[in-house]
């Protein structure tokens, strides 16, 4: 007795498509990211059109995994470890689908860029899109695996990409500073390292949830949620 | 003690259960189970077919004493005072914890004698305390709007839902601290559930509530607690939203959410 599967089969496979499902959009997202990269470093216009074109795909699964969870809600009832899943499906569409907008993003700047003369080498913004990409795939399998841990560990790589960035935006003032002919290009790089470090931001999230669907503790917004407490017991003590 | 009569301050009506044990004909069918019911709020019982659920409720008001081969171990306790101890009379225990069953039992009587027949049993004669009481039980069963024209009509003539609030008024009019109820929406359609569900729901105001059910969305829309039962063991007792969010077992888990293997 107490086998993991359903008993109704059904069901089963209604939580095993959504599962399969999801996971073909975060690889969809995945692809969109490292492309997006890939069409900055080597300056290739048409991969970054034929990207933004993909983000469609991406948009659509977002639809139909909305109403497959709906519909699941709607007619099971789930309760526990299932209820947690679906609602964090529901969450986790959003955040994947807004990763791929910000790889839309970076596709658009970078067909402007390859309109310009290259102004330098790239360095910190591929490895912030490695690591982007990176975090992202470990999220996922982080789900798949269930492995609270992991998606713990994604949560510390944040800080590395949010460093990156201010790193980068330090770099690009400078060329700024130096002339004025730097900013139309200067801005549009620190565009693209902003929608990597906002990408980053959106995998945190996706890590908090798996924690939730695997430990049932919510995560998110902890330090906050502590700062408040304590200005709440500050405010008492006045 | 006398069980029969209650004290003056309000008596928070829970019930305290520690390693009770049932056997049928010396076979161990339940236990040990070890909990404390909160008084004034709503518990559910849930588990699969012959899990012990509903011996666990039947233990609650010594109703498996008319059982035969039946024996029970270990103690119950309402407001800190057993239910089980010497000299206590059963039938005074079941006046302070009444039972609702799954299938109405309405008596082939009057409305009005079936709400009226625990008093006369318990010596009241006066007919117009005998009236305020019948209508305050049936008014807090909701069903005085329905009936209260027909107070005189047989009993039998009402709808299955009425029936059971029937039985639920029969059962408030000896003023109990708690209410039993094993499978009572079981046999109603989904308004006449309703009805009941939501008669649960104002019953926690004033008496505690336990209620074995099948319907585990039923026990997670009107419960504020939930025990699970799994073959004759209490495997997890918690507050609903725990229960049905983040239970601690894995068997609860596979149970509600369907994994029966």
């Amino acid at each position: 007795m107490f086998g993991r599967e359903h008993t109704d089969r059904e069901y089963e496979h209604e939580l095993h498509q959504l599962r399969e499902q999801l996971l073909v959009m975060g690889s969809h997202v995945e692809t969109i990211i490292g492309d997006s990269i890939t069409a900055l470093m080597e300056r290739d216009t048409a991969l970054a059109e034929r990207t933004i074109a993909a983000d469609k795909i991406v948009d659509r699964m977002e639809v139909e995994l909305d109403g497959l969870c709906l519909q699941i809600l709607a007619r099971r009832q789930p309760v526990a470890s299932d209820l947690r899943f679906i609602t964090l499906v529901l969450k986790v569409v959003t955040d994947l689908e807004r990763t791929a907008d910000l790889g839309v993003n970076i596709c658009e700047r970078v067909i402007e860029l390859n309109a310009e003369p290259q102004l330098k080498p790239y360095v910190d913004i591929p490895h912030m899109g490695r690591e982007a990409q990176a975090m992202l795939r470990d999220v996922l399998d982080a789900f798949v695996a269930k492995d609270a841990a992991r998606a713990r560990n994604i949560i510390e790589r944040d800080q590395v990409v949010d460093a990156l960035y201010a790193q980068v935006f330090r770099e690009l003032l400078t060329f700024m500073m130096e002339s004025a002919h730097n900013v139309y290009r200067a801005t549009r790089l620190q565009s693209i390292a902003k929608y990597l470090e906002r990408m980053a931001d959106h995998t945190t999230n996706l890590a908090e949830m798996v924690i939730f669907m695997v430990e049932g503790e919510d995560v998110r917004h902890l330090t906050s949620r502590g700062e408040t407490d304590e200005s709440v017991r500050r405010n008492d003590h006045n | 003690m006398n069980l029969a009569v209650k004290t003056t301050e309000a008596p928070a009506g829970s019930l305290e259960v520690s390693d009770l044990y049932v056997y049928y004909s010396g076979k161990k069918a339940m236990g040990p189970v070890t909990l404390t019911i909160p008084g004034k709020q709503v518990t559910a019982l849930i588990g699969p077919s012959g899990c012990g659920k509903s011996t666990f409720l039947r233990s609650l008001n010594r109703m498996n004493e008319m059982i035969p081969g039946c024996k029970v171990e270990g103690e119950v306790r309402l407001d800190h005072e057993p239910i089980y101890g010497p000299g206590v009379d059963a039938v005074a225990v079941r006046r302070r914890i009444g039972m609702v069953f799954q299938k109405s039992n309405p008596f082939p009587k009057s409305i009005y004698e079936n709400v009226a027949y625990g008093l006369r049993i318990g010596g009241m004669n006066d007919r117009s305390e005998l009236g305020g009481r019948v209508e305050a039980a049936i008014k807090q069963a909701a069903l005085w709007e329905e009936v209260k024209d027909r107070m005189h009509e047989s009993a039998l003539g009402l709808s299955g839902g009425q029936q059971q609030r029937l039985c639920i008024a029969r059962a408030l009019a000896v003023a109990p601290d708690v209410i039993l109820m094993d499978e009572p929406a079981s046999a109603l359609d989904p308004i006449a559930t309703a009805h009941i569900e939501e008669l649960i729901h104002e019953l926690a105001r004033d008496y505690t509530v336990v209620i074995v059910t099948h319907n585990m969305q039923q026990a997670a829309r009107v419960s504020h607690n939930t025990a699970f039962f799994y073959m004759g063991d209490l495997i997890e007792f918690d507050r609903t939203e725990v229960i049905f969010t983040k239970p601690k077992q894995a068997r609860t888990e596979d149970y509600i959410t369907g994994r029966f293997g």
